[in-house]
């Protein structure tokens, strides 16, 4: 007897297939027009008397929903529509109807039966070439962080050799902080005091002629850290400003060194996402005005916590410092352990506060956090509709209102808070609204959603239209072979779309282009062995014999040649974005795939069909081949 | 089977690789690529009109905001039109653009796509690209020299470097606009050209090993003969899907589909002839592929 499998590598095959059928299976349940409500505030609640609101303001409508779900503990709704054409409409009531302190989304709800859901099982994500939406690429501008650092330097420096009476003149060369002194004592004093206060530069002693010259040079590893700042900075505040936008799925990515991808499917109006990205939040440094202060010079704040919710305080009209002289605000703990937050201002911020808290000691300063936000009106527009209208305004929190226990310079510490969760808070907070540091976009793409439906239209026609051709040769050429072959190239394709739903892949348009491709070449591990079986039967071989070694020869070739392609799919990987990362993966895959399919899949199939029985002709096709040629297919 | 003579032919092959070549080249230095946004920075704007659109009446209109430099185009149908900005523009002014041509026309207009690519990151694209390249051809013939033989591995390189050119130098006559899915289309033709070079080469190993009275150049001659049926059917099957992907697939992804069908192409001619004619001027014998043969395995499986 031969070429027969024994049972557990046909089981073996059978599960694999099993699984991927049931992993690619969630992609066959087209999802639901959908949307999603959420809080404008994390704070905020969605319960069922919300969804009821929103459920009637459809129905009143005429537009149809069902399925309504809360989801994240209350955190979000979802509401599922019938119609898809009327997703946009309903957006517009719901926003209207629920006001400004919710959120609305459009979403694509998952249709998945739970018998899949239990098993893991999920639909391939769509790309934003196919979903539709805005892909942004912002960079943090190291130049300009480096420069603002050289200028804290120049300030700090300046600053305390004044301080310490030492004279000399200081400007800033490049990358350095040049000091220029007329004795080697004063530059000697000058060094002293500059390692003390910034031990991380790096110091050069340069004579020329006359003048004791020192210069201090920024380091690479500092100039990493501020860049690593800015861009950690700029995530945290990006991260809370795209959920203002009302997407469901947004994606806050850094990237390589200075970059940071921002990706929000379903959104059209790139000028709005970008306002609210862009937009600056800030901090006022004000005094709590006195008691005894006349109205006028006074205003009421609110607290931002919520711990203490509703708690105000009067400060003072003027204005100390604003959030452009923060550079930076640092969590950490003083010399007894307690949490504290230290806050950097630049020269002139410094010399602000220090005026403004030396005659003020022992009185408290409130710090304010001010955010631009967007209240909806509607308007009748110009052809009787009605159009929303956003109008902005500043809302201005208190963050916290310490006691200025001395006089404060360019570097001082908040005190006196509870625990290290609040300090971080308030660091965090701080840094939100000291002045972000440059970003500029780089990279901006959006597709539009007909743009992206006609995407998948079309890259599934391809498919299809591949497929069959690839399908009418390979019968045609190769008959009962090709029957064979065809099969494991189904359940390949099966495989590769169960596979990349498990990973959790984005599929965009070069992804299904790679899975044509892969279409293509998959057969190519059988043509080989076909090749090879045929070539057998010429020299004489029986029939059982030609089907072994064609296998067993073919194989090694194969993984030659698909290793290779392999190695070029993950170099493609590595230096691709987005949409050729796709590729690479679907090519990746499916070159993994084809492989167990082609060899293992088919196999098993020309063993059902011819093994373990005598036979006298192989239907396989192929000039040359006069025992089989003219045969067609057995019972 | 009787052996084709391939190797009689391999000066007109190399002549003729040769002269489309130095075409490529030629056309590479004088012409360049038609590079695409990707690689040259600048904004591109797609939308749709409800009605066949009038370029001349947008380019007026373009040029009356003060778009300099743009390029207006339709683009698959008339109703669909591309603007290209050059670089210099503000990230703003796809969208400024839209709200603009919306005004000028009382056809409704649908948008497609913006797309903004600053020109750091275009030039940046441009390295990493080449850079990407010049690794996989390394890597390639590394693994080639590892699992073969310098001498096949040299081939391999060659064949797949003289693809590449071809592609690139197709690109740069007919003036299709190269972007980054260009770029990894020809990436996969490396992947695809080496799949076939390898097959040609394990063949010609195995009969190097087999075939004992016989000169190299015969034993090429056997090896392609006898892997020509299944090269031209794989090629065939690859063409096949491509050409499905460059008729239906939509305008995003025909520079894509265009190059692998080069690339293809001229990767089943490159793997017969290029690589196994550098193989044979570098003077491949059975010494460079003696191993101690492991052939015993394959008997097993004989009929009883």
């Amino acid at each position: 007897m031969t070429n027969r499998y024994p049972l557990w590598k046909n089981l073996l095959i059978l599960i694999v297939v099993l699984c991927g059928f049931y992993y690619a299976a969630p992609n066959l349940y087209a999802p639901d027009p959908a949307l999603q409500i959420a809080g404008a505030s994390s704070a905020q609640q969605i319960d069922e008397r919300v969804l009821a609101r929103a459920e009637a303001a459809l129905t009143e409508a005429g537009i149809g929903s069902f399925g309504e779900e809360l989801q994240n503990q209350g955190k979000s709704a979802l509401l599922r529509l019938n119609d898809r054409e009327q997703q946009l409409r309903a957006q517009a009531i719901l926003a209207r109807e629920l006001g400004d302190g919710f959120i609305v989304a459009l979403n694509l709800a998952p249709t998945t039966p739970d018998w899949l859901v239990d098993g893991g099982a999920s639909p391939m994500k769509l790309g934003l070439d196919l979903s539709g939406g805005v892909h942004f690429k912002l960079e943090v501008d190291v130049a300009a962080a480096t420069e603002r650092k050289l200028n804290q330097y120049e300030t700090g420096i300046q600053k305390r050799l004044r301080e310490e009476r030492i004279r000399g003149r200081i400007s800033l060369d490049g990358q350095k902080v040049a000091m220029q002194f007329r004795t080697e004592a004063d530059r000697e004093a000058a060094r002293r005091e500059v390692v003390d206060l910034f031990p991380e530069l790096f110091l050069d002693r340069v004579d020329e002629g006359e003048t004791w010259s020192l210069y201090a040079a920024v380091t690479e590893q500092t100039i990493k850290e501020v860049v690593d700042y800015a861009v950690a900075q700029n995530l945290t505040t990006i991260r809370n400003r795209v959920n203002e936008l009302g997407v469901s799925e947004p994606l806050v990515q850094r990237q390589g060194s200075n970059r940071i991808v921002v990706e929000l499917p379903g959104i059209q109006d790139t000028a709005e996402a970008k306002r609210i990205l862009g937009k600056v939040a800030n901090l006022e440094f004000r005094l709590v005005a006195e008691a005894n202060a006349p109205i006028s010079e006074r205003q009421r704040f609110e607290y931002r916590s919520a711990d203490r919710g509703g708690m105000t305080e009067w400060l003072e009209r003027d204005v100390i410092i604003t959030g452009e002289s923060v550079s930076n605000a640092q969590a950490g703990f003083d010399q007894n352990g307690q949490p504290n937050v230290s806050i950097s201002l630049d020269g002139e911020g410094g010399m602000l506060m220090s005026r403004a808290t030396r005659a003020n000691i022992k009185r408290r300063m409130g710090v304010l956090f001010i955010e631009r936000k967007y209240r909806t009106r509607y308007e009748q527009g110009e052809s009787g509709d009605e159009v929303a209208v956003r109008i902005p305004y500043d809302e201005k929190k208190l963050l916290t209102a310490p006691v200025i226990q001395s006089a404060l310079g360019a570097q001082f510490q908040i005190t006196g808070l509870d625990n290290p969760a609040e300090s971080s808070e308030l660091a965090l907070m701080l840094r939100a609204g000291a002045l972000a540091a440059p970003i500029t976009f780089v990279e901006e793409r959006t597709v539009g959603p007909s743009l992206g439906a006609e995407n998948i239209r079309l890259g599934m026609k391809s498919v299809q239209v591949g497929l069959a051709l690839v399908v009418v040769f390979m019968i045609l050429y190769y008959r009962v072979f090709g029957i064979a072959a065809v099969i494991a190239l189904s359940g390949n394709l099966v495989l590769l779309v169960g596979i990349m739903s498990l990973l959790g892949a984005t599929l965009t348009l070069p992804g299904i282009a790679g899975i044509v491709l892969t279409v293509g070449m998959a057969v190519d591990a059988n043509v080989l062995i076909f090749a090879r079986i045929r070539e057998e039967i010429r020299s004489g071989s029986p029939p059982q014999t030609a089907i072994t070694q064609g296998f067993d020869r073919a194989i090694v070739t194969i993984l030659d040649a698909n290793i290779t392609t392999l190695i070029v799919a993950i170099i493609l990987y590595a230096i691709g974005t987005g949409p050729i990362k796709g590729f690479a993966v679907t090519l990746s895959v499916g070159i993994i795939t084809s492989m167990f399919s082609s060899i293992m899949g088919t196999r098993a199939l020309v063993n059902l069909i011819y093994g373990g029985r005598r036979v006298k002709s192989l239907a396989i096709g192929g000039i040359g081949n006069k025992r089989s040629s003219t045969e067609g297919a057995p019972a | 089977m009787k052996a084709i003579p391939f190797m009689k032919w391999r000066w007109v092959a190399v002549a003729m690789s040769v002269a489309a070549l130095l075409a490529a080249m030629g056309s590479l230095s004088v012409k360049q690529l038609n590079w695409g946004l990707d690689f040259t920075g600048g904004t591109l704007v797609e939308v749709a009109y409800s009605d066949s659109a009038d370029l001349g009446a947008i380019r007026t209109e373009l040029d009356r905001e003060g778009y300099e430099g743009a390029v207006v185009v339709s683009f698959g149908t008339d109703r669909d039109v591309l603007v290209r900005l050059p670089d210099g523009y503000s990230d703003e002014q796809g969208a400024l653009m839209v709200d603009k041509l919306r005004a000028a026309t009382e056809m409704s207009i649908e948008l497609r796509r913006i797309e903004f690519v600053g020109p750091q990151v275009g030039e940046e694209l441009r390295d990493d690209g080449g850079i990407a390249m010049l690794t996989a051809l390394g890597l390639v013939m590394l693994y080639v020299a590892f699992r073969f033989q310098i001498k096949f591995a040299l081939g391999a390189v060659i064949a797949l470097a003289h693809d590449v050119i071809f592609t690139l130098g197709f690109f740069s006559l007919t003036g299709l606009e190269f972007d980054l899915t260009v770029l990894a289309a020809l990436l996969a033709v490396v992947g695809y050209s080496l799949n076939d070079t390898i097959v040609v080469s394990d063949r010609i190993r195995e009969n190097l090993r087999k075939i004992r009275r016989a000169s190299p150049g015969e034993v090429i001659d056997i090896s392609l003969t006898e892997t020509l049926g299944r090269t031209l059917v794989t090629s065939l099957t690859t063409l096949l899907v491509l050409a499905a992907l460059a008729l239906f697939g939509g305008e995003m992804i025909f520079g894509f589909a265009v190059a692998l069908l080069v690339g293809v192409a001229v990767g089943t001619y490159s793997s017969m002839y290029v690589a196994a004619t550098t193989l044979l001027q570098l003077g491949v014998s059975k010494e460079d592929v003696m191993v101690p043969e492991r052939e015993g395995a394959d008997q097993e499986g004989l009929m009883p």
